[in-house]
């Protein structure tokens, strides 16, 4: 095995290909990154067995072949190359890399013993790259960090005809955001759930090209399986990773209630607000919002300790409400919402409260991303 | 420095409210409670009676004792009204229990006189508006006062002047130290310490090497005079619990949980209620010859949820029913501790699949929770506690 290539392409490549490679490996060939070349150039793998990742980038293919390589090593040598083209020469056990007036020589680990990699399912269709990305981070602000409840820790994908639905939760948040795709099939119907971390990072590395090829295979054969492909730059990006088992539940019938208690507010005022005085909130102690008169009062802190308070400017509908959040729930949520004005609707302070962006007060919300918090039950 | 803290403790407080409602049991010996002595007057303890102490058995020792049943309406309203009395002493009163507090008085030094002063005036004030009789004692330090009040009784005023607080309390048997239970006690008096001077005498590794790193240390300050708590207002609760004493049995398995059960709601109740949640779940039981056991677990994520209290309150005493059902099992209590100092963050009602039944309880919890707010705690049962009495509710501080 034997290539030429230019610095710059190599690094995207081995560095995107490298971040799915596991810590502490579970056998020690899950540490290596599987290099190939062949006639549609060079290949880059890696694999933990539940994610694979695999670019696919043109290059000066001298020989064809394939070898494995320490991943985090190779990572870190490409990283500090200079800028000039780079060489890699399989010699023996050993790989030599070239570049300028730099050279490594690499131990390989043994070819032979690595799995073999998932086969990318067949399309199910494509999506706009940035679209899809943005709505990922939307969804995912919800979704749960508690590796104890693995099924909470991943995002649900719906298809329905165009439309995908992606929705996640940790019992204390919703998020529900819709996109629009193209799929293959025009009456579509599937689902799939999918670790929120990777389809997070997946969604975020493909924006640069146009657009992102879904494929889902559910588990009728073994386990499920979802895969992304993309394009970057001159080369192919494609990810696949096991989907998560489980009744996921259903967080759609959340959002159906209507508020009785509707507030305009800023959205960056809101932000900064919650920040502020959420200073002296002490962890897992929420922030107090009361809604009356055209103001929004914020305020946390305890009677013993530090306080805070800060009104923002809000239009509000309906009765006067004062309801409790751990604040950052409700950042987690503003962070991820592109308008300029939040549409907070309520009903009872120990019901769920539902936000969406609006470009203007007084706008009803199209509901492409609604975020729902479980308020904190205020002590009287 | 001088003594300024006053420990103030209502005398056999259910049986002196029996007495000051009914002139027909003053000066006589009354025992309140049903199956198990909860209080006795002056004049029973004189026949050595004690609590807890069986009925049958108090009666056996005392035949001219008069038992009348608890009122427990009474006894929260009788020390409702000595909780004002407290606060109108001085505004720092750290309530410990329904009929005991501390109060700090080194504020009122000039306006109201030295703090003995304060404290006969407080046991006038009980006595005149209450009409019940209290105990006071005063020192510099809380555990001090508590060990005077516990010297004065009945109906009595002690002072521990500092220089007198070395001989007062080195004078005491090792019991009287806080946190010197019956089996702490037995190892000290095993090595021949049966005073508190003995134990001071101790160099505190000896201490630590005999009675354990904590206990050593806590017995060695406190012997040495050494007790920096402040008398602290308003601290919010560590737990809430309830209990109920069941009588001697036998008893059938399905009365001990059904009452495990009704102490469960009703905790879990007063927890929501006062919007505090708590991840640390206790069963306590006490056996026909009285020794008590508990068991505790921790769950992962503090809850105020009827079903969830219950199903772990239920494991633990599921533990113990071998030794329940061989030795018989007198009392039940259940109390949920590391409580929250916020309120509870809400869980969405997903309608989880996994767990129907916790989330069909979240939503049972709040349906009930509205009744009984609207109609009373009677309004609306379990079925298995249809036809029983449910257990009285005893008395607590407000939450």
């Amino acid at each position: 095995m034997r290539f030429r290539i230019e610095r710059d392409a190599l690094a995207d490549a081995v560095a995107w290909t490298a971040r799915s490679l596991p810590h502490r490996p579970s056998v020690p060939v899950l540490a290596g990154l599987l290099v190939e070349t062949g006639p549609d150039g060079l290949t880059l793998s890696g694999f933990d067995y539940e994610t694979s990742t695999r670019a696919t980038l043109p290059a000066e293919v001298i020989d064809d072949g394939r070898v494995l390589v320490s991943g985090r090593l190779l990572a870190e040598i490409v990283k500090s190359l200079p800028n000039k083209p780079v060489e890699l020469t399989l010699d023996g056990t050993k790989v030599a890399l070239t570049c300028g007036a730099s050279r490594f020589s690499l131990q390989t680990l043994p070819v032979e013993e690595y799995p073999q990699l998932p086969t990318m399912p067949s399309s199910s269709g494509t999506v706009k790259s940035d679209e899809f990305a943005q709505a990922v981070a939307q969804a995912g602000a919800a979704a749960g960090r508690d590796e104890m409840l693995p099924l909470l820790t991943g995002i649900r994908l719906e298809m329905e005809g165009s439309t995908i639905s992606l929705m996640a939760t940790d019992r204390f948040r919703a998020s529900l955001r819709d996109v629009v795709w193209a799929p293959e099939q025009n009456d579509v119907t599937a689902h799939a759930l999918v670790p929120a971390r990777v389809l997070t990072d997946t969604a975020k590395s493909l924006v640069s090209g146009s657009d992102v090829t879904i494929a889902i295979a559910t588990g009728d054969t073994g386990d499920g399986l979802i895969g992304f492909e993309g394009t970057v730059g001159t080369g192919t990006r494609r990810t696949t990773t096991r989907l998560l088992e489980g009744d996921f539940p259903r967080v759609r019938q959340l959002f159906a209630t209507q508020g009785e208690t509707v507030a305009y507010v800023a959205t960056q005022s809101l932000v900064e607000a919650v920040r502020r005085v959420s200073l002296v909130a002490e962890r897992n102690t929420p922030v107090r919002l009361t809604f009356s008169d055209g103001s929004l009062l914020l305020e946390a802190g305890s009677g013993d300790e530090a306080q805070a308070s800060e009104s923002i400017e809000a239009t509000i509908e309906g009765p006067d409400i004062s309801i409790g959040f751990n604040p950052s729930y409700l950042l987690e949520g503003l962070s991820v919402m592109q308008e300029p004005v939040v549409h907070l609707a309520f009903t009872q302070h120990t019901k769920p409260a539902a936000l969406a962006g609006v470009p203007e007060v007084g706008a009803v919300p199209d509901f492409a991303f609604r975020y729902l918090i479980m308020p904190v039950r205020l002590q009287s | 420095m001088e003594p300024s803290i006053l420990h103030a403790d209502l005398d056999s407080f259910y049986a002196s409210v029996e007495q000051r409602d009914d002139p027909a049991l003053r000066g006589r010996p009354v025992l309140v409670g049903g199956g198990v002595v909860l209080a006795a007057s002056y004049e029973a303890k004189a026949h050595g009676i004690s609590t807890p102490m069986n009925v049958r058995h108090a009666l056996h020792r005392c035949p001219d004792a008069i038992v009348v049943p608890p009122r427990f309406e009474a006894y929260v309203e009788a020390s409702r009204r000595v909780f004002e009395v407290f606060h109108d002493t001085t505004p720092v009163v750290e309530g410990i229990s329904i009929d005991e507090a501390f109060l700090d008085v080194s504020g009122l030094r000039r306006l109201r006189g030295p703090a003995v002063h304060v404290a006969a005036e407080l046991r006038r004030h009980v006595r005149e508006r209450v009409g019940l009789p209290i105990t006071v004692g005063v020192a510099r330090t809380k555990f001090l006062a508590k060990v005077a009040s516990g010297a004065g009784k009945p109906d009595g005023l002690l002072v521990v002047e500092p220089d007198d607080e070395q001989r007062f309390l080195h004078s005491l048997p090792v019991q009287k130290l806080w946190g010197v239970g019956p089996v702490t006690g037995e190892a000290l008096n095993a090595r021949g310490l049966r005073t508190v001077g003995q134990v001071a005498a101790i160099d505190e590794p000896d201490l630590v090497a005999m009675i354990g790193k904590a206990a050593g240390r806590h017995l060695h300050a406190l012997a040495n005079l050494r007790d920096p708590r402040p008398v602290v207002t308003g601290q919010r609760r560590g737990s809430m619990g309830a209990q109920h004493a069941l009588g001697r049995g036998p008893h059938g398995w399905d009365v001990v949980d059904g009452t495990l059960l009704a102490l469960v709601d009703r905790v879990t109740g007063r927890m929501r209620a006062a919007g505090r949640t708590g991840a640390t779940v206790t069963v306590r039981v006490r056996l026909d010859d009285f020794r008590r056991l508990s068991r505790a677990r921790t769950l992962p994520t503090p809850t105020d949820r009827t079903e969830t209290v219950l199903t772990t309150a239920r494991e633990l005493l599921g533990d113990l029913r071998p030794l329940l059902e061989r030795e018989g099992v007198t009392l039940v209590g259940v109390s949920v501790g590391n409580l929250d100092d916020h309120g509870a963050q809400l869980e969405l009602p997903l309608g989880d699949d996994s767990n129907p039944r916790a989330a069909a309880g979240a939503a049972l919890d709040d349906v009930l929770d509205a009744v009984r707010g609207k109609f009373g705690r009677a309004a609306v049962e379990r079925a298995v506690q249809l036809g029983r009495h449910a257990p009285s509710e005893a008395p607590h501080l407000p939450d």
